[in-house]
């Protein structure tokens, strides 16, 4: 599942950074049917948790009522440099994860 | 004489039923009737978010929602909501949590924050499929519950079977 991440390059210490990220998933609601009237399972990307350097700064429980694509922005604050980790997984079971490394100057 | 008889009666009548109505026509036509529609239809957000609050109270404010008035299209409605904290250690929001008066499935997405976000506040897009209010609710640190609500016009529904 590709991802777009969202994250400045580099920001102040103790900015409050935006971050943004989109993944490309059908977020099935599971009410819609396929041209031979089968109903299709439902598959959405039902957890999104992001990690900063090992802690959990975001996390969104997500359910039908999300769009596809999901696309999320939050806010942290960047006290020192370091690496945002993504991670997600959906309802049958396919995980992803995405990475972005922040530097904090002075 | 007899059929003019009978239409001073019919009036005189329809004259009395009137009158007698009046009052009830004026009442029913402002306040009672809003009375009468809560009390068919009950506010449905405290009820859909329970899993969530856990039958705690919701108080209105420190909630704002920015999202349009119409969306033209339900499959991908934006939405941002920002929640009034000071996010320090001991006052901050835990949880932003979308809630849709009549989607099949009123939980959207609850978005988990913690003291480091700096700022309350998520921007993402949602599904709708009518007319309806959305809910914003966040819950706080100290347990509290605030909310806002926004009506979102829709003019497709994202329920249609797209493709």
């Amino acid at each position: 599942m590709p991802a777009r991440l969202n994250v400045p390059k580099e920001v102040k210490r103790g900015a409050v950074v935006p971050v943004r990220i989109a993944i490309l998933h059908p977020m099935e609601t599971g009410f819609r049917y396929d041209v031979d009237g089968r109903s299709i399972p439902k598959n959405v990307i039902h957890t999104l948790t992001c990690k900063f350097n090992g802690d959990i700064i975001f996390r969104a429980d997500m359910g039908s009522g999300m769009a596809a694509n999901p696309s999320v922005q939050f806010y942290f604050v960047a006290e020192r440099s370091g690496e945002l980790l993504f991670e997600w997984s959906d309802d049958v079971g396919q995980r992803g994860s995405e990475r972005a490394t922040l530097t904090v100057t002075e | 004489m007899n059929i003019n008889f009978a239409r001073r009666l019919f009036s005189a009548l329809l004259l009395g039923t009137v009158a007698r109505c009046w009052p009830w026509l004026l009442a029913t036509g402002s306040a009672t009737a809003h009375a009468a529609d809560d009390a068919v239809n009950p506010d449905p957000f405290p009820q859909l978010a329970r899993a969530i609050t856990g039958g705690a109270p919701i108080r209105s404010g420190r909630v704002f929602i920015d999202t349009p008035r119409l969306a033209d299209n339900g499959h991908s409605v934006p939405i941002t909501v920002n929640v009034e904290s000071a996010m320090t250690a001991q006052d901050f929001v835990r949880r932003i949590t979308l809630v849709s008066e009549s989607n099949p499935r009123p939980l959207i997405a609850t978005f988990h924050l913690t003291p480091k976000s700096g700022r309350a506040e998520i921007t993402t897009r949602i599904r709708l499929n009518k007319t309806q209010r959305v809910m914003a609710l966040a819950e706080l640190s100290d347990g509290t519950f605030w909310s806002s609500r926004a009506e979102v016009i829709v003019t497709e529904s994202a329920c249609l079977d797209a493709d």
